[in-house]
């Protein structure tokens, strides 16, 4: 009964890898690893379900918090890029290989 | 519950290939809004209305549209190239996800075994669910829930500083405006006065309509460039057509009713 | 020879709890004038001199505190507090007050005092008044903490502050280059001195788990006799460096590069005086190792004959007095050596030798004053009538030196020639002789400053320096007369409860020896006379004979020191840095260069894509899941 939550869990989180790894733009890859963090709140949540518990619930309200911070310091270094380079693709902020 | 899940899986599979495959970024993001409210509904299925109305109103609420502000703020670019710069990562990344997925499927193959308890107990025994998570929230786990306190402060300071963009010129006044518009009127040519109207026709009088000069061209100023190039710019001849055909069909009637009188 | 049994000092009370008020009010100014700079500009120099007449006040009255005590009581320890304990120590900083170190605290904060009020009118021009002061002070409190220490590792603290205060007031002028090299060679000869000090108090703590000097001085019968005798060589090495004594004299000379008033300080009040105080206050030890007493008295002999040589032949008026002051601390020494017979002796004459060399050097600064900072002698000549005042106060000193009798130095000096002859006739053959040549050096320099014709230079007019200057004069040219007389009959009972040495009878008239003695020193008046009174001097020194040479040249005891250590030094630096860049560099250029070409490789990994470090993290996670479950299956 469980196993299906966990496979479309796995599902989303290996959909999300693979946005990190081929989208340039900036924001997707981002939202991207929001769904990462979707994924493994799914599992969470379902493995509360699975053992009568709350504690995965309670660990799927953490993440979302971690998240929410997450989100609102990234958008500000995206913006800010965008502001010097007028570009958000991840491609171009390879400072470090220079 | 099992139709539920069978109706929420797809469709959440669907939007989170419609997040990485779409090319304009808007779209992908109305894709993750639509994995994400599948999700609030399978937390909802899984006894787990508190996160339900969290993933609702955190996620979809602000975090998405946190996005899409975002997104419009730092402009609709063209949409991303298909071309992989870099050599061999899209081979690479397909073994590595094609890996990862058959790695996670085979240790979630044995992990769980007999059958799911249910929250039913629990939440009998809390009292409900938000007061079983309220009872670890502030009891076992209440120093995670302080630190994120402190997480959260200094994210929102931190966003704020990184945002916070340094004045560096002194502001322009309306004087040093005008200096400059006639500074490039003498250099450039550049016309001095305000930008032209949109056009305004019959039909149309949105801000992609373009004007029209006396000699019937249009004027290329009269329509902002970001929508120039998205290729929201409407057809101004054709509107002048209509235009020209909707007057003469009135003048005519009117003539015809002067006749008649 | 069985040592005195000293007696051991007792609890401070009413009075004497404030003994402490001796070394923090200098300490208190240094603080503020070094410490509060531009604030205390025009009121810092006064406010030194206050602190220095409050802490000589504070001395005057313990000393008389002490007078008025029975015998047994009047040493006194103070203990302030705990410094640290660690393991089986406890180290705790205390202070003693005894019948020698009263002493020390009334000439070094009388002295000291009237030397910072001379200050006020011979550094009266100078832009960085304030700090001279402020070192003054400091040097003065270092000085105070190394003589009523009540342990010696306090007292290697106030030991350290005198050579950091030395350093600092020699090099106070440290835009001339000689003066900066100067103010480096006291440090580093210093701190040849301070190994010595540093190991025989490390063998103390060994040998007694105490450095206190109660502990040391009732410990010290039980030790093994190689202890002893280390202990007291190690001792001698320490104050050899401080007190400028062969081997380690050569920084004294150069040490004239400082203000006229910090010589003065170095040279009668504070610094010298710290070895034949250390030598004293070491008698438990030294009483018992005969041979490091020999050492010692080796060590006085050669350089007060040394220094009297170097004396003999400088034309530079400071250095002439520098040598002096090696000479008359070679007797301080000499009579340190001698033992419980002579350890009176040489306090005494280090007191005496304090008021007349801080006179006599205080002189040569007026004289340096009036014409124009000009030191060398052979520009000086008929002096007297221009400067009277510094020429009559001079003259005291001059007496007192030479041993005229009566004045302070007639005292002090025959009493260690005496005990010289009672060690053995061939030192008090040399001790006599150089009282000789003192009286000839000293002789020479009256005759070739106050005497002869004009050989100023152009535009150089003599003038007599302003009160603040003189009045300190006269008042240590009292002392340099009357001194020895006040002190003859009293100081030895008074020090021989804490000094350990046996009184002797002493008469007004003078013994065979002390008749011998001024005989010679006539002699030597007149051969000064003969050789610089009777013609012009030239401007110009004259060839001179060996002798002369090697006196000009400090006895080559700079060259000694390239020869002996410096110049193997740098050689073994030079080897020490030529094994480093060859052998130790090259390996760890190897390495470097091993490691530069593995991360040439490791950069083109890093190409700076976001998604490329993605990719690599996925592909670490598989690899990890992969040795994990593959693990686990095994």
């Amino acid at each position: 009964m469980i196993d299906q939550y966990l496979y479309l869990a796995v599902i989303l989180f290996v959909i999300g890898a693979v946005g990190v790894m081929i989208r340039r733009n900036a924001l997707v890859a981002f939202m991207s690893v929001e769904l990462m963090l979707n994924a493994a709140n799914l599992a969470l949540v379902a493995f509360a379900w699975h053992h009568a518990s709350f504690d995965g619930q309670v660990a799927s309200f953490f993440v979302m918090v971690v998240a929410a911070a997450e989100v609102v310091v990234g958008l500000a270094i995206i913006v800010s890029i965008y502001k010097t380079r007028r570009s958000t693709s991840v491609d171009n902020a390879n400072l470090l290989n220079q | 519950m099992t139709i539920v899940f069978w109706i929420c899986a797809p469709l959440m599979v669907l939007g989170g290939l419609g997040l990485i495959l779409f090319r304009k970024a808007v779209y992908s993001a109305l894709s993750m809004a639509l994995t994400m409210v599948c999700l609030a509904v399978l937390y909802a299925s899984l006894d787990a209305p508190f996160l339900f109305a969290i993933q609702i109103i955190v996620y979809t609420g602000a975090i998405l549209m946190l996005f899409l502000f975002v997104l419009m703020l730092v402009g609709v670019d063209t949409p991303d190239s298909i071309v992989e710069t870099i050599k061999g990562q899209r081979i690479l990344s397909a073994i590595g996800a094609l890996g990862l997925l058959g790695l996670m499927i085979f240790s979630i193959g044995g992990a769980v075994t007999g059958p799911s308890a249910g929250l039913a107990g629990a939440e009998q025994a809390a009292g409900g669910n938000v007061q079983g998570i309220a009872q670890l929230l502030f009891g076992r786990y209440v120093w995670v829930f302080e630190l994120t306190s402190a997480l959260l402060i200094t994210a929102a300071v931190g966003a704020m500083i990184l945002a916070h963009a340094q004045r560096t010129k002194p502001k322009l006044g309306q004087r040093e405006q005008a200096d400059a518009r006639m500074k490039a009127y003498a250099d450039q040519g550049t016309h001095p006065g305000s930008l032209p109207n949109s056009g305004v026709f019959a039909t149309s009088n949105s801000i992609a309509t373009p004007a029209l000069l006396p000699d019937g061209t249009i004027a290329p100023d009269s329509v902002s460039q970001t929508l120039a190039e998205r290729g929201a710019q409407l057809d101004s001849t054709q509107l002048r057509a209509l235009t020209a055909e909707t007057f003469e069909r009135a003048e005519r009637i009117r003539d015809e009713e002067d006749e008649e009188l | 020879m069985i040592p005195l049994e000293t007696i051991d000092p007792v609890a401070a009370t009413g009075l004497f709890s404030y003994a402490w008020l001796m070394i923090a009010l200098p300490a208190l100014g240094a603080f503020v004038l070094l410490g509060f700079g531009r604030y205390v500009e025009k009121s810092g120099p006064y406010l030194a001199v206050a602190t220095i007449g409050g802490s000589f006040v504070v001395a005057m009255a313990l000393f008389v505190q002490m007078l008025a005590a029975p015998v047994d009581q009047r040493a006194v320890s103070v203990q302030l507090y705990t410094w640290f304990t660690t393991g089986t120590w406890q180290l705790d900083v205390g202070l003693l007050v005894d019948q020698l170190s009263i002493l020390f605290a009334l000439l070094i904060t009388g002295v000291g005092g009237l030397i910072h009020v001379y200050s006020l009118g011979y550094m009266a021009h100078d832009e960085r008044k304030r700090r001279f002061f402020g070192y003054l002070n400091l040097f003065v409190a270092a000085m105070l903490t190394l003589v009523l220490a009540d342990n010696y590792l306090v007292l290697f603290v106030g030991w350290e502050g005198v050579g950091l205060a030395s350093y600092l007031l020699i090099g106070f002028w440290q835009y001339k280059p000689s003066a900066a090299a100067a103010a480096k060679k006291a440090f580093v000869m210093n701190r040849v001195g301070d190994l010595g000090m540093v190991l025989a108090i490390s063998a103390m703590l060994a040998q007694f788990g105490s450095s206190a000097f109660i502990d040391v001085n009732h410990g010290a019968e039980h030790l093994a006799p190689g202890w002893t005798t280390a202990i007291g060589l190690l001792l001698l090495l320490g104050a050899c460096g401080k007190s400028a004594q062969v081997p380690l004299q050569a920084w004294l000379l150069d040490a004239m590069e400082g203000p006229t008033p910090v010589s003065a300080l170095i040279h009668a009040a504070t610094m010298v005086t710290a070895g034949v105080y250390l030598v004293v206050r070491s008698h438990a030890i030294f009483d018992l190792t005969a041979d490091a007493r020999l050492a010692v008295v080796i060590v006085g002999t050669v350089t007060l004959l040394a220094g009297a040589w170097i004396g003999c032949s400088k034309d530079d008026i400071k250095k002439v007095l520098a040598g002096s002051t090696m000479s008359q601390i070679g007797y301080m020494m000499l009579a340190a050596g001698i033992g419980p017979a002579g350890y009176a002796f040489a306090i005494f004459h280090l007191l005496t030798h304090g008021a007349f060399k801080a006179n006599m050097f205080l002189g040569a600064g007026s004289v340096m004053h009036g014409m124009n900072d000009d030191v060398d002698m052979r520009h000086y000549g008929a002096l007297a009538k221009y400067l009277p005042i510094t020429f009559w106060t001079f003259a005291c000193g001059y007496l007192a030196i030479i041993g005229f009798p009566l004045t302070a130095g007639f005292f002090s000096k025959d009493h260690i020639i005496e005990a010289a002859f009672g060690q053995s006739a061939l030192v008090g053959t040399l001790a006599l002789l150089g009282a000789g040549v003192t009286a000839f050096y000293m002789t020479r320099l009256m005759l070739m400053t106050f005497g002869g014709k004009k050989r100023w230079l152009d535009g150089v007019h003599p003038h007599e320096s302003p009160a603040v200057m003189t009045v300190p004069l006269i008042v240590l040219a009292a002392l340099s007369l009357v001194a020895g007389a006040v002190m003859n009959w009293w100081i030895q009972e008074w020090l021989e409860p804490a000094a350990g040495n046996h009184a002797h009878e002493v008469e007004l008239l003078p013994t065979p020896i002390g008749w011998l003695t001024m005989l010679v020193v006539a002699a030597g008046v007149f051969v000064g006379w003969w050789v610089f009174g009777r013609k012009p001097i030239p401007a110009v020194a004259p060839q001179g004979n060996v002798l002369a040479v090697a006196g000009r040249n400090e006895l080559y005891g700079n060259a000694v020191n390239d020869t002996l250590v410096v110049k193997p030094v740098l050689g073994v630096s030079r080897a020490a840095v030529a094994a480093d860049a060859k052998a130790f560099d090259g390996f760890v250029n190897l390495l470097a260069n091993a490691l530069g070409g593995l991360s040439v490789g490791g950069r083109r990994v890093q190409n700076g894509y976001v998604r490329s470090y993605a990719l690599t993290m996925v592909l670490g996670v598989l690899l990890v899941g992969v040795v994990l479950i593959l693990g686990l299956g095994a």
